[in-house]
């Protein structure tokens, strides 16, 4: 991870607008407005918050004045859902370049979005749709992808989707489509764990499979977030990407493994919907980091009885 | 060689996928599946739930007061016609709704309540005043500097945050009334108000114009000198109180800027 942020020309004459904070092996958390009195209360977090990009696209006010207090304490995770790179016709340009505004505004140390689409023609449907994983479709990924890391002249981190249904003309794998995407645009990945164990359970894989295919090297940031449970049309088990609760068990395991084999990445607690007190919301980070710590000692002692 | 763009990907996915997520009565598009030959139906109901109930959730955020008037289910049901009807067609959830007022307007059964339209008129623009531009507003010794005989000529430059919503009806009392957590009062709802929305700086604060201040506010606001503006106002209301005008525009931070129009 680069200490600094790769769109800082360091010709240029103005100074960067905030602090550079470090964010690997660090955990965060969503920032929700309501829990700034909190935050500001206390001493500042070790740990890095990351935030939605769409709402920090108004002129001015009190979204931006939150922001601006907190990024300047503690580094941010910019995480866009709603460019819809997954879907097939061209990026909103207006909506590339309030992406890059909010970019060149804040700074982030990351910058990530999802593998999914939400726009058909004019209409936005405010949610993560599914596409079909095919030779067709990744092309047109890979240049949706091509064309914001051009705009925003930096790479982005691409999240692995939580689905409920498959599409039958997919001739590709999630990870072998994913790889390529890497392969082909420089992009980073965002392994949502949680999305992992969700998808897994919707379509009856093995979780552990999967992240044994996934380009786990390309991983840059994670994702933890709680789920929600609900019936198929025959009555098993489906699982809901709801971002409404704690953790599972069965994913911070999942976690645990992954950050056992690859160390410490940056590993975000989502928490969208019964969002908590804040002090919930830390102890989850709290949790993460606590894992993270485990293996940063680790892999330090290991590098020195190498040395 | 310049290279073509590549022709649109068998846009068939997003078509028929979309087509029926706000379409209760269309079947599951054909091609979605589930695992191992299962049935898709009750998964693809998930996305048309995602869709209808974070859309309904957005309007909420948007329009408290009016929810909290309707009740949860009254409001659901509205907001659910009017999404299906109105879909966002901007990936700015802020920016959605703004046809909201004139649906309720126009929805059957909110007839007996003729001002929540006005209600929700006076919540879009306290959130459209939430995410203006910010801006230092004129100082409330702005017109000291300008001599007395001249003042008629003062052109004023209105802040970015500035909204003026008139109604027929006590909207702004039934608005304050629903966005605290108090009790409503008893509410002559037949009273006509106005409501000036400012945010000077941080908070968004509205306040219950004095006859003739919506005129004079918004004659001001198009750039019309102040000696004009307040003949507006006094023309629309006798009872139009110039100085009690001035005073509460400076203390609301309505402006940002007072000058000498060309014309002096």
């Amino acid at each position: 991870m680069s200490e600094r942020p790769a769109n800082v020309d360091p010709t240029a004459m103005t100074a960067p607008r905030f602090p550079v904070h470090r964010i690997d092996s660090l955990a965060g958390a969503s920032f929700k407005h309501e829990h700034l009195p909190a935050i500001l209360a206390e001493a500042p977090m070790r740990g890095f918050f990351e935030v939605h990009a769409e709402n920090y696209m108004g002129a001015g006010g009190p979204p931006h004045h939150a922001l601006a207090t907190i990024r300047h304490d503690n580094p941010v995770s910019l995480h866009g859902v709603c460019m819809s790179i997954g879907g097939p016709q061209a990026l909103d340009k207006a909506h590339l370049a309030r992406f890059k505004t909010v970019v060149d505004r804040y700074e982030p140390a990351l910058v990530s979005e999802h593998l999914a689409w939400s726009t058909h023609d004019t209409t936005y449907f405010n949610d993560l749709l599914p596409l079909p994983y095919t030779e067709a479709t990744l092309e047109r990924v890979c240049e949706h992808i091509d064309e914001v890391q051009e705009t925003i002249r930096r790479p982005i981190l691409l999240e692995n989707p939580s689905t409920y249904v498959a599409f039958q003309e997919s001739t590709l794998s999630e990870t072998d489509f994913i790889r390529a995407i890497a392969q082909r645009t420089g992009c980073g990945l965002l392994l949502d764990v949680n999305n992992v164990f969700v998808s897994a359970t919707n379509h009856g894989f093995s979780a552990l499979e999967y992240l044994a295919d996934f380009p786990l090297s390309g991983v840059d940031e994670i994702h933890l977030a709680g789920h929600a449970e609900q019936t198929d049309d025959e009555g098993d088990l489906l699982l809901i990407d709801s971002h409404d609760g704690p953790v599972a068990d069965a994913v911070w395991k999942l976690y645990a493994i992954v950050i056992g084999q690859c160390g410490p990445i940056p590993t975000l607690i989502e928490w969208d919907s019964n969002i908590p007190e804040w002090p919930i919301l830390k102890a989850e980070a709290a949790a993460a980091q606590a894992i993270l710590d485990r293996h940063a000692s680790v892999t330090v002692r290991s590098q020195s009885h190498a040395a | 060689m310049r290279l073509e763009p590549a022709p649109p990907v068998r846009s068939s996915y997003s078509t028929a996928f979309s087509a029926a997520l706000t379409a209760p009565s269309l079947q599951t598009p054909s091609g979605v599946v589930g695992p191992n030959g299962k049935g898709a139906e009750k998964r693809y109901n998930v996305y048309r739930n995602n869709v209808t109930v974070s859309l309904i959730e957005a309007l909420a955020s948007i329009y408290p007061a009016v929810q909290r008037i309707t009740g949860l289910d009254f409001f659901r049901a509205m907001a659910r016609f009017h999404l299906r009807e109105t879909p966002p067609r901007s990936p700015l959830l802020f920016e959605y709704g703004r046809d909201f007022p004139d649906f309720i307007d126009r929805y059957e059964y909110a007839r007996p309540m003729p001002w929540l339209g006005d209600v929700a008129r006076i919540e879009r623009a306290w959130l459209d005043s939430y995410h203006a531009a910010d801006q230092d507003p004129l100082a409330a010794t702005a017109l000291a500097a300008i001599p007395a005989d001249r003042l008629a000529k003062v052109i004023f430059q209105a802040h970015p945050a500035t909204r003026i919503v008139r109604s027929r009806h006590a909207a702004v009392t039934i608005f304050a009334a629903n966005r605290t957590s108090a009790s409503p009062p008893l509410i002559n709802a037949v009273e006509a108000e106005d409501a000036l929305i400012t945010r000077p700086q941080q908070e968004v604060t509205v306040r219950l114009l004095p006859p003739g201040g919506a005129v004079f506010l918004q004659s001001l606001s198009a750039a019309m000198p102040l000696g004009d503006a307040a003949a507006a106002a006094l023309e629309a209301c006798p009872s139009f109180d110039l100085g009690a005008a001035i005073a509460g525009m400076l203390e609301a931070g309505a402006f940002t800027a007072a000058a000498l129009g060309d014309r002096s």
